[in-house]
């Protein structure tokens, strides 16, 4: 029975959720079901690490668990396969804690609260259930649904530019998922030497039967498809602007959870079934992603608004994942998967507070503030954490993610990785200075107008929604092998299938 | 003659019947009660549609010049679905004040359209096949001049007439050729005589052959009548123009294509085919973006997704044909939604641009909607039914693994993208764009929702419900 598997409900519960909310009728019941709703998702996470974390401890060596698949369209083969390992079990708790976050940093939005809500649960249904499906179809059919509400999402409720970064948005991604499309039909098509063919993605990596002349082509196409969503350049000029216009919630969404929808698929569609062409062509994508990491950086601090010089942080950050999972191997590949979970926590805190701090006083550029510490003090205090993070202090998360990526890195012996190597860690100092020159100027300088001394500080939603952001970046530095552990083993099997 | 063969057309001896019995309440039934005309036809051709899905019956009729099997029968099933959709949101508008006087043509015309496409979709005998090319086309050009106060439906109707006649003239003159290649009009016959031979002669008649099918399925380059004739014909008229009729010069390419010259498929209209698909493709979408009037727009999208119904045939095989099906039955859905809204909103403002539409979203809600979910289907996004229709036409095009079939797909799919474009500037007129004076909130009419929801609620569940692609290509292995 469907309903056994503890996985569907990461999809069913905010399915419930939306049914919810287009039967309630007032603000306050809109509140409470969302409420409700993310907090049975974290709920919901937090007992499937323990779960997963059980039988692990006795003993189950198997690639995936909480295994379960039921045919749904015969003629394709096409079944509603779930799954999930170490990478997706870290990934579904990074989601659910940023859907809640979300839907506390979103508390007062207007106008239409219910369909802003109903969007955002929509989207959150693709999250979730790309990182359950283990069948291509429905990871696919997942993946499109997390990227079409953002259209409506940023247009409707988003600020400044809206239209033209909406559009630009959801026409890059949804390019990106065209020629994701046709390589996933390529992987099924080749997906059996023998005739039955398969989207099961254990499956076809046990079978191991595309031909390496289709590898060359398909690899490509899906990496690319993918690398869209990951802010891959030159294909990452939505995210900028779209996060600039998106509202808070929303971009915490975007840069904290779906842009690691596409380093996931990277690793997991991408290289795991095509692994020869993954080893032979990877040179490629890493200069592309080596570029993503400096000039992200670069772009960064030439920003004067909060949002874009947190986007194009995003980029290089992001980019970082990508580079990472490039290296192919066990450590670099593991740092990309925490570096996905440190900068998806951290970015949301950032696009969070950044929201708060624009809710008090319209603006966000950084040349017409200052002195915020002094005028809601808990608001700078997040601020300025989140910075820390970022530029990737020890003790918080980014340090540890930044430090495995480049010790993976670095057991790369010949000169194009060294080089590149050094060139990405580069982007740390690059970091710094854009972070600190903003944290300065933001929070530690001179007051530059006067209306904002009146300005108050954080209200009992948004604390909770930045506390509960806090806490987790910490608890991510400070106990980096709770994760590295569950990420590390299930990398293993991934990494096997790499040709030495 | 034997009679008992017309047993084997219960689809058609039903539809006559009803045709005949609206016929006859037009004529002989008195003057009050004849606005329930809309309401007796929708019945009768509801249980008509009931009463024949429930079984299929096979065999052939007539020497072999016409078939029925359970690729024909499902997809004249899927097209009475559509058609009773078309009858029902049409109610209204045939009992407003300038139609009312001539509604029981237009329920008349409509039935005997849909008569001689069944006979399209079951001739295997190209006789057989122009009689009901010629019964589907000539009362559509009526229904198509129905507005006669309007002048644009005059344009429109000599428009489609002469449109008509040229690709029949066009159709018949490829089929003399044939007929000089096979001795025989059977396509059966053909098969044989078109595998044996292969010489300019069959390439002519086939492009002529291409050519006027070509016609009814809009295919640009034969596309040229269709935005003027979708925006002129009356709302009810551009829906079952755009989707039944389609749907059926569909199955009938297919069907001919597949059936007669099915041998010469890699010497001679495989190419062929390529070239009309990426142009329709193409040049649909590239004039869709202009479009501001909304039927204009649906005219040029309708064509973009003919190209998209093209890739099950270049497939030619039966996932190929199932695709098919599929793809027609989820248009079906989707544009009637699209087609609904708008005459919902015409017949209470006379408004048909995209402007107008600036703000629906805070007057009328659900309208909005139910055209939201309708472009998205459109548009081909999960978890819609249109996502499932495009994955699996793009998965059956790619079945022979030809690198060709794999460029096509692509220049497809990218196509997808500037169709999402435009298909978003309804959604972004509705939704975001500012207006002072929407339109104004109203009630729409009975008959208006249930078509709408109906629509609305197959364009959510068809594609989840796999039973239905399942069954489909159980249809199709019966006819490839």
């Amino acid at each position: 029975m469907i309903f056994d598997n503890i996985l569907i409900y990461f999809v069913i519960i905010p399915l419930v959720v939306l049914g919810l909310l287009s039967l309630s009728k007032s603000i306050q019941q809109v509140r409470t079901v969302c409420v409700i709703g993310a907090s049975l998702l974290v709920v919901l996470a937090a007992y499937l690490t323990y779960e997963y974390l059980a039988i692990r401890a006795a003993g189950d060596t198997s690639a995936m668990l909480f295994q379960g698949s039921w045919l749904w369209y015969a003629p394709l083969n096409i079944h509603l396969a779930l799954g999930v390992d170490g990478i997706s079990v870290v990934m579904l708790i990074l989601s659910s804690i940023i859907v809640f976050a979300g839907v506390f940093a979103s508390w007062k939005i207007s106008p239409l609260p219910k369909e802003y809500f109903m969007w955002f649960f929509l989207l959150s249904v693709g999250v979730f259930g790309f990182f359950i499906s283990i069948d291509l179809f429905t990871m696919f059919m997942f993946y499109e649904v997390a990227l079409i509400p953002m259209y409506l999402l940023i247009g409707v409720w988003g600020s400044g530019n809206k239209n033209y970064s909406a559009m630009k948005l959801t026409l890059m991604l949804m390019g990106g998922s065209a020629f994701l499309m046709l390589g996933i039909l390529g992987i099924y098509y080749h997906s059996a030497a023998d005739g039955n063919l398969t989207m099961n993605l254990l499956e076809i990596s046990k079978n191991n039967a595309i031909p390496h002349s289709w590898q060359y082509f398909l690899f490509p196409m899906t990496f690319v498809g993918f690398g869209v969503l990951g802010a891959m350049f030159p294909f990452h000029t939505w995210s900028p602007d779209g996060h600039a216009s998106a509202p808070t919630a929303v971009s915490m969404l975007h840069a904290g959870v779906l842009m690691k929808l596409g380093g996931y698929g990277c690793f997991r569609v991408a290289i795991y079934l095509m692994p020869q062409a993954a080893t032979e062509l990877a040179w490629i994508f890493l200069i592309l992603t080596g570029i993503s990491v400096v000039y992200g950086a670069f772009s960064a601090c030439v920003q004067t608004d909060l949002k874009y010089i947190n986007a194009y942080s995003s980029v290089s950050h992001c980019g970082l994942v990508l580079f990472a999972i490039l290296m192919l191997n066990t450590t670099a590949m593991t740092g990309a998967v925490m570096q996905m979970l440190s900068h998806g926590l951290m970015t949301a805190l950032f696009f969070a507070l950044i929201g708060m701090i624009y809710g008090r006083t319209h603006t966000r550029d950084v040349r017409e503030m200052g002195g915020l510490m002094r005028i809601m003090p808990f608001l700078a205090a997040g601020y300025v954490i989140a910075g820390l993070a970022s530029l990737g202090l020890p003790g918080l998360s980014g340090f540890v993610a930044e430090m495995t990526i480049f010790v993976g890195s670095f057991q790369h012996a010949d000169m194009f990785h060294r080089v590149f190597t050094i060139v990405a860690c580069c982007s740390i100092v690059i970091t710094a200075v854009y972070i600190l020159r903003v944290v300065g100027k933001l929070l530690f300088g001179p007051v530059q107008n006067e209306h904002h001394l009146q300005l108050t500080d954080a209200e009992w939603q948004e604390r909770l929604s930045v506390i509960t952001l806090i806490v987790c970046v910490a608890a991510i530095g400070c106990f980096p092998n709770f994760f590295s552990n569950i990420i590390r083993e299930s990398f293993l099997t991934i990494v096997q299938v790499l040709p030495q | 003659m034997d009679y008992s063969q017309f047993l084997m057309m219960p689809q058609e001896l039903g539809l006559l019947a009803v045709v005949l019995l609206v016929f006859l309440y037009d004529l002989f039934m008195p003057k009050t009660t004849q606005r329930y005309l809309p309401l007796f036809a929708c019945v009768a051709f509801g249980i008509y549609t009931v009463a024949t899905s429930l079984n299929v019956v096979t065999g052939s009729a007539f020497s072999g010049m016409y078939e029925s099997n359970q690729a024909t029968f499902a997809i004249k099933v899927i097209l009475n679905i559509g058609a009773l959709i078309v009858l029902i949101q049409s109610a209204k508008w045939a009992n407003s004040e300038f139609v009312s006087v001539r509604r029981g043509e237009f329920y008349t015309l409509l039935l005997i359209t849909l008569f001689g496409m069944d006979f399209m979709i079951s001739a295997r005998h190209f006789l057989l096949f122009v009689i009901g090319l010629e019964t589907a086309s000539l009362p559509l050009a009526a229904l198509v001049a129905f507005d006669k106060n309007h002048y644009e439906s005059h344009e429109a109707a000599v428009k489609y007439m002469f449109t008509a006649i040229f690709s029949s003239a066009i159709f018949m003159l490829g089929l003399s050729f044939v007929y000089g290649i096979g001795g025989s009009l059977y396509f059966d016959d053909l098969f044989l005589a078109v595998s044996a031979s292969m010489s300019p002669l069959l390439i002519i008649a086939l492009a002529f052959v291409v050519a006027g099918v070509g016609f009814k399925l809009s295919l640009v380059p034969f596309h040229l009548w269709t935005a003027d004739v979708y925006q002129g014909a009356p709302t009810a008229v551009t829906s079952y123009l755009s989707v039944i009729s389609k749907g059926a010069a569909a199955f009938a390419f297919f069907a001919i294509l597949t059936q007669v010259f099915g041998c010469v498929y890699e010497t001679a209209w495989e190419w062929m085919l390529y070239a009309l698909i990426i142009l329709t493709i193409t040049l649909g979408n590239l004039f869709a973006i202009r479009q501001k009037n909304l039927k204009r727009f649906l005219a040029f999208s309708s064509i973009s997704q003919a190209g998209y119904i093209m890739l099950g045939v270049v497939a030619c095989s039966e996932l190929g044909l199932a695709s098919l099906m599929l793809y027609v039955l989820i248009y079906i859905f989707s544009n009637l939604a699209a087609f609904g809204v708008i005459q919902a909103v015409e017949m209470n403002s006379g408004k048909v641009s995209m402007d107008d539409y600036n703000g629906l979203y805070q007057t009328n809600p659900k309208l909005s909607f139910a055209m939201t979910l309708a472009m998205f289907s459109l548009a081909g996004i999960p978890p819609f039914a249109g996502f499932f229709s495009k994955f699996f036409i793009f998965s059956s095009a790619l079945q022979s693994g030809s690198v060709a079939l794999y460029v096509l797909v692509l220049i497809a799919l990218i196509n997808t993208i500037v169709s999402l474009y435009y298909y978003l500037l309804v959604v972004k007129a509705m939704f975001i764009n500012p207006n002072d004076q929407p339109i104004a909130a109203f009630k729409s009419h009975v008959s208006e929702r249930i078509a709408i929801f109906v629509c609305v609620l197959g364009i959510i569940l068809i594609g989840l419900a796999s039973c239905i692609y399942a069954w489909l290509v159980e249809s199709a292995a019966q006819f490839v």
